[in-house]
């Protein structure tokens, strides 16, 4: 076990895999030499030579594009997208192509990649590197998105990640990149993709959340329990496929649910989650529910922790839930 | 906000060399732009301002376009073109503004540091988004064109952005229309932390502009009168019906990507001195005295008066008032929707309830 912030999991998952199978590459902008601007990559050229880790012209359409083509003729790409707010350039080979090969060619061509990318706010980026744009893909069949908020986590996903027979976007809140901590297990091992994380739990109010938002629901949980709601708080980590008997599962347990994200709301994942519970277990629910997102805007600079969920507004949800 | 001192005679080169006077306004300008970097670092530095991408090595490459110029055109800008908007007018108070992204700020700081815009001088911001602009200012030529207007649109971008979707599609669109727009493509060496020569395997970015069928040159980036010269032909081709060109501007960045980027990790002392030998500002400041045009040791004069001006304006800009919070929901529609209008009151009555949003304090990486 070693102490690691999330961005160094990440780097150790990243060394990890690339020590097991000669297969697994590493690319993108600026990932070689100076090992990406959060260096989510550092050391890795050095340890593993520049053919399997290193730097592109400044095009995501080819990184991606590129990573397809690797993907089918039997390499493992882990293609590195600066931040996610410049993934559009690769939207089209990630909708259109990653996402579709395997139907399209009736399970003989397979695409299995890993796009990591740093995603959401706190680093006063301003409109374009802060957006959380989990909806857009998680309207994508045929990818999976995953979204670890922990090092533990982030380091055993990325590794299932990189296993699975099928394109993974992995978003990494890259505000918790540096703040949380925690306990990583040397070597190789899995976190399954499609299973939730009880963060905490509580009989009142169930608060569904992931990547940054997660420590903002945990601080609004404690912050709830000193006024006598406890609150059970599920980190979802994998959006696409949900694990969605757990989801069911975890809002019966309260009746009463608050969903937590940064992205802006309107059919942002939260609705989503809304809906499932309402078509499937309505009865069980003793008030609305509830989501606490980024305002219907584009993200602010200088406003920026006006717009983001904080503690405040979590907790005014949990309130107005629990008080029904 | 007063605005810089207008230009003080046409760029139509009268028998090819600019006027003594002209050819000192440019220096003017170049000092101004090293001063501010100078500023602006020592702000970030402070924590007063979050980034700053410099321009140092950079000074001749962005005022010899703008003073090639006439103020009814346009230029589309990328990171590092806030100097050449001030060369074309924009006042200084704007500048800095900006780059406190505060509520004097013309955005409303909604942009990161070093987003410039500034309508007067036709200068629209840049998203962020590497190479996007190109097509825009293309598109924004051919309007000109059917509108029947005299202006040229010139648009700028870096090494890096060669590579983008906007580069390829701007210059095939801008060719196949004749349109009236240049290509400055600021060949500074790197990208982050690419060098030029992983960007392309081409011997020059020049070379691409064949292939699109248009003329391509590359130009010494940091001699401001060849840059001058150079743009300023490509600017009358435009402007004579002949269609767009690109001009390549070989210079160098002399600083990391950014306030916070350390670039002795990835590239040679070697090189970065090698360019410090043949510094912009340094060369023109000789051949200035050289020919009289200005004296020795007047540097430091023009200097000390620029930075009285930025301190003056910095001064100014730290008394900005706060930012009113209703800028969240504005200008996302040209008026605010009723949904925004539930989310803003809902969010004012928690903060009523239970206080104000704290700001955080995490650090733009690179
Ligand atoms: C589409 C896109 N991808 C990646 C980035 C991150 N990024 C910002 S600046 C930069 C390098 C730009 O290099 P160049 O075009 O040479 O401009 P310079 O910084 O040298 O002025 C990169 C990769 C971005 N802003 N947009
Ligand atoms: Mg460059």
């Amino acid at each position: 076990m070693a102490n690691l912030t999330l961005i160094q999991a990440v780097n150790d998952g990243l060394r990890t895999a690339m020590r097991d199978d000669k297969n697994v590459l590493v690319f993108g902008e600026d990932v070689g030499p100076k090992g990406g601007v959060f260096l989510a990559t550092e050391g890795l050229t050095k340890e593993f030579g520049e053919e399997r880790c290193f730097d592109t012209p400044l095009s995501e359409d080819g990184i991606v594009g590129a990573a397809i083509g690797m993907a089918l003729n039997g390499l493992k790409p882990v293609a590195e997208i600066q931040f996610q707010d410049f993934i559009f350039p690769a939207f089209d080979q990630i909708v259109s192509e990653a996402a579709k090969f395997r139907y399209r060619s009736g399970g003989q061509y397979t695409v299995p990649m890993v796009i990591r990318t740093p995603y959401g706010g706190g680093i006063r980026g301003g409109l374009y590197h802060s957006q959380s744009g989990e909806a857009y893909f998680c309207h994508t069949p045929g990818l999976k998105v995953v979204i670890p908020s922990t090092p533990h986590d982030a380091k055993g996903l990325l590794l299932a990640a990189i296993n699975d027979p099928d394109p993974v976007l992995f978003l990494e809140p890259k505000a918790l990149y540096r703040a949380v901590k925690g306990e990583v297990p040397e070597g190789k091992y899995t976190v399954d993709l499609s299973t939730l994380r009880t963060v905490r739990e509580g009989a009142n109010v169930t608060v569904f959340c992931y990547g940054a938002m997660v420590p903002v629901c945990q601080k609004a949980a404690d912050k709830a329990a000193e006024k006598g709601v406890e609150c059970l708080v599920v980190d979802l980590r994998t959006l696409l496929p949900l694990d969605e008997e757990g989801v069911l599962d975890a809002a019966k347990r309260t009746g009463r649910v608050v969903v937590v994200h940064e992205a802006p709301r309107f059919c942002g994942y939260g609705g989503e989650i809304s809906a499932l519970i309402a078509e499937n277990c309505i009865e069980y629910m003793e008030a609305p529910i509830v989501r606490v997102t980024g305002f219907d805007t584009p993200f602010p600079n200088t406003l920026e922790h006006h717009y983001m969920p904080d503690e405040r507004r979590v907790l005014d949800a949990i309130e107005r839930v629990a008080s029904w | 906000m007063k605005a810089q001192p207008k230009q003080s005679s046409s760029n139509k080169p009268a028998g090819g060399a600019l006027t003594p006077a002209r050819q000192r306004e440019l220096f003017v300008h170049m000092l101004r732009i090293r001063c501010l970097d100078e500023r602006m670092l020592k702000l970030q530095r402070a924590g007063r301002i979050g980034f700053v991408g410099t321009a140092k090595g950079l000074e001749a490459a962005l005022v010899g376009p703008a003073c090639a110029l006439e103020a009814q055109d346009w230029l589309w800008s990328g990171l590092r073109e806030g100097g050449a908007a001030l060369a074309r007018g924009m006042p200084l108070g704007d500048y800095i503004a900006q780059m406190y992204c505060n509520s004097n700020d013309s955005a409303k700081g909604r942009q990161m540091c070093n987003h410039f815009q500034h309508k007067g001088t036709h200068y629209p911001s840049w998203s962020s988004v590497i190479g996007t602009q190109i097509p825009h200012g293309v598109g924004a030529a051919y309007a000109a064109k059917l509108h029947g207007k005299d202006e040229v649109h010139s648009i700028h971008f870096g090494d890096g952005a060669t590579s983008s979707n906007g580069f390829h599609s701007g210059m095939n669109f801008a060719a196949v229309w004749k349109a009236p727009c240049v290509f400055v493509c600021v060949d500074n060496g790197w990208a982050i932390s690419v060098p030029s020569s992983a960007q392309t395997a081409a011997k020059s970015y020049a070379d691409k502009a064949a292939a699109y069928g248009m003329p391509g040159e590359d130009v010494d980036g940091n001699d401001v009168l060849a840059v001058q010269a150079a743009v300023s032909k490509a600017v009358e081709r435009a402007r004579s019906g002949k269609g767009p060109s690109l001009v390549v501007l070989k210079t160098y960045r002399m600083l990391g990507h950014s306030s916070s980027d350390d670039p002795t990790k990835y590239r040679d002392a070697k090189e970065v001195a090698y360019w410090e030998g043949r510094d912009p500002i340094e060369g023109f400041e000789k051949q200035l005295v050289a020919a009289k045009i200005l004296a020795k040791g007047e540097r430091a004069k023009l200097e000390a008066q620029l930075y009285a001006e930025i301190d003056a304006e910095i001064h100014k800009q730290e008394a900005a008032p706060k930012m009113p919070l209703k800028t969240l929901v504005e200008d996302v529609y040209a008026e605010v929707p009723l949904h925004l209008r539930k989310q803003y009151n809902q969010f004012i009555a928690i903060a009523e309830r239970l206080g104000e949003a704290t700001p955080g304090d995490g650090a733009f990486p690179l």
